[in-house]
């Protein structure tokens, strides 16, 4: 490549990188700022209802459960205010727990069911052994019939 | 010791690909940056005709 | 040892005493790394709920928190040469960029090998992980640019723009989980809360981020004392210095 050319690609690759970022912060800012709604702000039809958005939120407890074809599961997705009912077919992350975070893509129906097509999971930021996790837990609990006496 | 073996130390509690992934891809930027500033320097000292490189280290 | 250039020029008292420190950064940088990788892969317990797999961190989280502090100092430097037009700060900045690129590049790698086990998804376009890839974008923009302008001044000038608007994407980044909702999870070590890691993963990640401190700074003076040579190449102290009279 003679120099002049090498400069002149230098020079196109730089244009378009910059014209990349420009399309991504523009893109990044117009839609994906809020990332998911909330349950509430599902039911408050903030929510794109009719279009495909997502929602997050936390898995219920004891929501889970597995269709009659086996294939498709059924969990709901609260806030600890507002509660959406969800179905799913594919493969669910590791981390998909009940009680653990949760973002679902997909449509809701007229059926009132929100019909995932990716399920991702969310977790937080606090790390520590399996044992400190459970002692927490036993904590939380003990504080819990503590305060019922 | 944390790992029953050292196989064990490679899967990864079934994660291997993506820790192992992840810190080889790390090695290998360092390694890179590393040669290329290695060939940066020595395009610099055969422009320079610097016969001893040494020279140019200036820790004197 | 009285040497006339040494009071005036700068770059030049720069590239003895940079020379002179970079065996003991290396030295450091390398027994932090071992002592790092130590702690994070024999001393720091599995995780409760992300198995071996949060083991990622030991990178992730020093090469994310190194792409936002570099390309804090390379603005800065780029401002003063920009501002006070001298020569060294603006080549330390563009020294800066490349280990900046890197650092950001392995953030967003190992994000994505942690995030396509855990999340399930190798990339999503949350505020977190676009800001970040916002910020790759500008190194690369940086550096294509510098590379592109042949007049090292005019170069140091446009990059010094750039360098300055792309600043305010790092409160940006360093916020995005704060200020919208994200699949990225949120700050565990920061400035306000006690950090929510056990001891021994936090000191990892603490050693692993010293040890990136390091090595970036072993790297960057490298960097820099070649453009230095490849810049001062027709003054006075670096012909002395190619003839070996200052040896």
């Amino acid at each position: 490549m003679k120099p002049r050319h090498k400069k002149m690609a230098v020079i196109a690759l730089s244009v378009s990188a910059l014209a990349v970022s420009v399309v991504l912060v523009l893109n990044a800012f117009q839609s994906n700022l809020v990332f998911f709604f909330t349950p509430s702000q599902v039911v408050a039809k903030e929510a794109p209802i009719g279009k495909s958005f997502r929602v997050g939120g936390l898995v219920e407890e004891g929501s889970l459960r597995r269709d009659g074809d086996g294939t498709t599961m059924k969990f709901a997705i609260t806030d600890t205010a507002e509660v959406i009912q969800v179905a799913y077919t594919g493969i669910l992350p590791d981390l998909f727990k009940e009680g653990k975070g949760v973002v679902a893509q997909g449509k809701i129906a007229d059926d009132g069911i929100f019909y995932a097509d990716e399920v991702l999971a969310k977790h937080d930021e606090n790390y520590m052994p399996p044992e400190a996790a459970e002692a927490l837990e036993r904590a939380a609990k003990a504080q819990k019939t503590s305060f019922k006496q | 010791m944390k790992w029953e073996s050292l196989s064990d130390f490679f899967a990864m509690g079934g994660y291997g690909l993506y820790v192992w992934g992840s810190y080889l891809v790390a090695m290998a930027c360092i390694i890179g940056e590393v040669v290329l500033i290695r060939s940066r320097k020595r395009t610099l000292y055969k422009h320079f005709g610097q016969k001893k490189r040494s020279i140019l280290r200036g820790e004197k | 040892m009285t040497i006339n250039w040494f009071k005036y020029a700068s770059p030049a008292s720069f590239y003895f005493l940079a020379g002179r420190m970079i065996p003991y950064f290396t030295a450091l940088a390398i027994i932090l790394l071992v002592a790092g990788l130590y702690v994070g892969f024999f001393v720091a317990p599995t995780d409760f709920q992300q198995g071996e797999a949060y083991r990622i961190i030991f990178i992730h989280v020093p090469a994310a928190w190194m792409s936002m502090f570099l390309y804090t100092v390379m603005a800065f430097w780029a401002g003063v040469g920009l501002a006070f037009n001298t020569r060294l700060s603006s080549m330390v900045a563009s020294a800066i960029a490349p280990t900046g690129a890197m650092f950001a590049f392995l953030a967003l790698w190992t994000g994505a090998w942690w995030g396509k086990p855990m999340w399930g998804t190798w990339w999503v376009w949350d505020a977190r992980l676009t800001s970040e890839l916002i910020l790759f974008f500008l190194y690369i923009g940086f550096m294509s640019l510098q590379a592109a302008i042949d007049d090292p001044k005019r170069a140091d000038k446009a990059g010094a723009i750039i360098a300055l608007v792309g600043v305010v994407n790092v409160p940006i980044i360093y916020f995005s989980v704060q200020w919208w909702n994200t699949l990225h999870q949120g700050a565990s070590v920061s400035m306000i809360q006690s950090p929510k890691m056990a001891t021994a993963m936090l000191s990892g990640m603490l050693i692993m981020t010293l040890a990136a401190w390091m090595y970036s700074i072993v790297v960057i003076l490298i960097r820099t004392r070649l453009i230095i040579l490849e810049r001062e190449r027709h003054t006075a102290w670096v012909s002395e210095l190619r003839e070996g009279v200052l040896e």
